[in-house]
């Protein structure tokens, strides 16, 4: 399988008043398609950093980043918007989905970036609703729906771009049990069923268990 | 691609409280902006209605109004010759000459104010036939009669039928009450013009002459004849309508400049209440923004989303504000103009171009009260806005 993420000497740091907060330093890492990587470690290793700089919402501070083909680190800030509306799938811990939009229109809005007609839009938006067994909630408010359900909806929304690399920031961190392993088999679902790039951060060790490979940070190194 | 609208509508209906005393801020601003160019436009539509366009008012030239004009008895005979003149089915000339003067009367609510009297030829019914008795009759030229407009019978003492009025060492009966179709006559008392050239002593002198054009083609040649009879070179015809607007000009100039600046200094206060609005929005709204911010959506779409907002909510409170101003069209108010020197009664008037003045205006609120916050929110780092801010 090809390498998909080819992550080469890549550093970040932060600035606070002009005081350097190395965060990431010299990080090699290959991910190739079709893997479920998951990311491990305490807080504060750089496991979030190193998922925005894959997601390409960070910049490296150094290093080459070549996600999907292409160099993001090179991208300017409307190409890089471009291609993670084409590429890239976001699962945060809280959902992130929009108050005031129902299950189905949050899930078409990453389809709104896209040339697809509206009756184009709403069968896409149909099909992976029932994918992640919502179909019967498309005109539910985020708020009528369980945490579980709402975390189902952001999956919804990460795949229906049909994205090449899915990002997960802690999927299950704020659900009950049986919500976080209705979600990770849904996650894993995706990995295997419909062969998605996944890279999770998780602290929860039966969430990582379902990924096809760890990986653990530690103050900014890979161990 | 932009933000969906449904995602700017829903959002605005959120924020129930503040958005309300926004729109609110902005709707009173728009009232009082609407307001004031209302009050300015029926000044000039009192006025200009006041003037016929085939009607030729001849004053003196240089003379800012009918009280400092001045036309002697030689030039009313030169100017009756004069062959543009309309005539009636007898053959009569359809002309006014009249004298103007200003009297005081008492206001019912206490105080005095400036009325204008003016003395009118027989014709003067021909020559304005907006001019209609409403009660009673129209006065007896052969008498110290007097014929009242209805906005001066309904707010002066004594200025009602029965009652006498005093002026010109003579006591003048009121006959009748005229109404003229919203016009400035209507703040006026009419008497026959040489009973009150007689009761003046001016002799022959009165202070302007109108007449009905024949045709209102020859207006240039009437202009013409003015211009090359050295008798008449002193003298300026105009057309009546024109003459009546140039009247209206100062006092709505002046009532436009004083109502806008005041406006404007209320917007002020509105456009903080707009700009405090938005900038709660953002910061509510903070992990939304860099949520759709990863998803693919540009800088410059959410600038649009949040600015669109803005422009929302004001354009809600002009609809507001325009609502309420309407309302103003049923009174009528009346205040002293300054190029006559009298009581000028007059109504609220609403037209296309206020209405569009008014959306404007807010449009502008909204978007300099909006306009930071939409740049705050376009520029957050997606990062941190995922964080919450």
């Amino acid at each position: 399988m090809s390498v998909i993420i080819q992550i080469k000497n890549v550093s970040k740091s932060y600035w606070r008043n002009s005081l350097e907060i190395p965060v990431l330093h010299d990080l090699t890492l290959n991910v190739k398609e079709g893997e479920f990587l998951a990311l491990m470690g305490p807080s504060g290793s750089g496991k979030t950093t190193l998922l925005n700089l894959i997601a390409g919402i960070d910049r490296p501070s150094k290093g080459e980043l070549n996600v999907a083909g292409t160099d993001i680190a090179k991208l300017n800030e409307s190409g890089l918007a471009k291609w993670r509306s084409a590429s890239v799938g976001f699962v945060f811990q809280f959902y992130n989905l929009i108050p005031v939009l129902t299950a189905f229109e949050n899930v078409e809005l990453p389809l709104l970036l896209t040339k697809l007609s509206k009756s184009e839009r709403r069968k896409h938006v149909e099909n992976v609703l029932s994918i992640v067994g919502l179909g019967d909630r498309i005109h539910h408010y985020p708020k009528q729906l369980s945490g579980g359900q709402e975390q189902r909806v952001a999956i919804a929304r990460a795949i229906v771009t049909d994205p090449v690399i899915l990002v997960a920031d802690e999927p299950t961190g704020d659900l009950d049990k049986t919500s976080a392993q209705e979600i990770l088999t849904l996650m894993e679902r995706l990995n295997k069923e419909f062969k998605k790039t996944i890279v999770m951060v998780t602290h929860d060790p039966h969430a990582a268990e379902k990924a096809t490979r760890l990986l653990h940070l530690e103050k900014g190194d890979l161990v | 691609m932009a933000v969906p609208f449904k995602y700017v509508l829903k959002s605005f209906k959120t924020r129930k409280l503040t958005t309300t005393i926004t729109v609110t801020g902005i709707a009173l601003v728009v009232f009082v902006f609407a307001a004031v160019l209302m009050m300015a436009y029926g000044v000039q539509k009192t006025l200009v209605a006041t003037g016929a366009p085939d009607n030729v008012m001849v004053t003196r030239k240089a003379s800012n109004g009918e009280i400092s004009s001045i036309i002697d008895g030689d030039t009313r005979n030169v100017i009756r010759t004069l062959p543009f003149i309309a005539k009636d089915s007898n053959g009569k000339q359809i002309i006014s000459e009249e004298p103007v003067v200003v009297i005081n009367l008492e206001i019912k609510k206490g105080g005095m104010s400036n009325v204008t009297v003016r003395g009118v030829s027989q014709e003067v019914t021909l020559l304005r036939p907006q001019i209609k008795i409403k009660e009673g009759r129209m006065f007896n030229p052969s008498l110290r009669e007097l014929i009242v407009g209805e906005a001066i019978s309904k707010k002066f003492l004594g200025a009602q039928i029965g009652s006498k009025v005093k002026f010109a060492g003579d006591y003048w009966s009121i006959v009748g009450i005229f109404e003229s179709n919203g016009s400035g006559f209507d703040s006026e008392l009419w008497g026959d013009s040489d009973q009150l050239l007689n009761a003046f002593n001016r002799g022959s002198s009165v202070s302007t002459l109108t007449f009905k054009l024949d045709n209102i083609d020859n207006f240039e040649k009437c202009k013409r004849a003015f211009e090359t009879d050295r008798r008449l070179v002193q003298f300026e015809p105009k057309i009546e309508q024109k003459f009546f607007e140039e009247q209206s000009e100062f006092l709505a100039t002046f009532i436009r400049v004083l109502g806008i600046f005041i406006t404007v200094i209320f917007s002020i206060g509105a456009i903080i209440g707009a700009m405090i609005t938005m900038y709660s929005a953002v910061a509510n709204r903070t992990v939304e923004i860099g949520t759709m911010r990863s998803l693919g959506f540009s800088r410059r779409s959410i600038l649009i989303a949040f600015l669109t907002e803005a422009l929302f909510i004001s354009l809600i409170g002009a609809v507001v504000g325009l609502f309420f101003a309407s309302f103003l069209q049923f009174f009528t108010v009346s205040t002293l103009n300054f190029s006559s020197f009298a009581e000028l009664s007059f109504s609220f008037a609403l037209s296309p171009s206020i209405v569009i003045s008014s959306f404007i205006f807010a449009v502008v609120m909204g978007f300099v009260g909006g306009f930071l916050p939409s740049v705050r929110a376009a520029r957050l780092n997606i990062v941190s806005a995922l964080r919450g801010g």
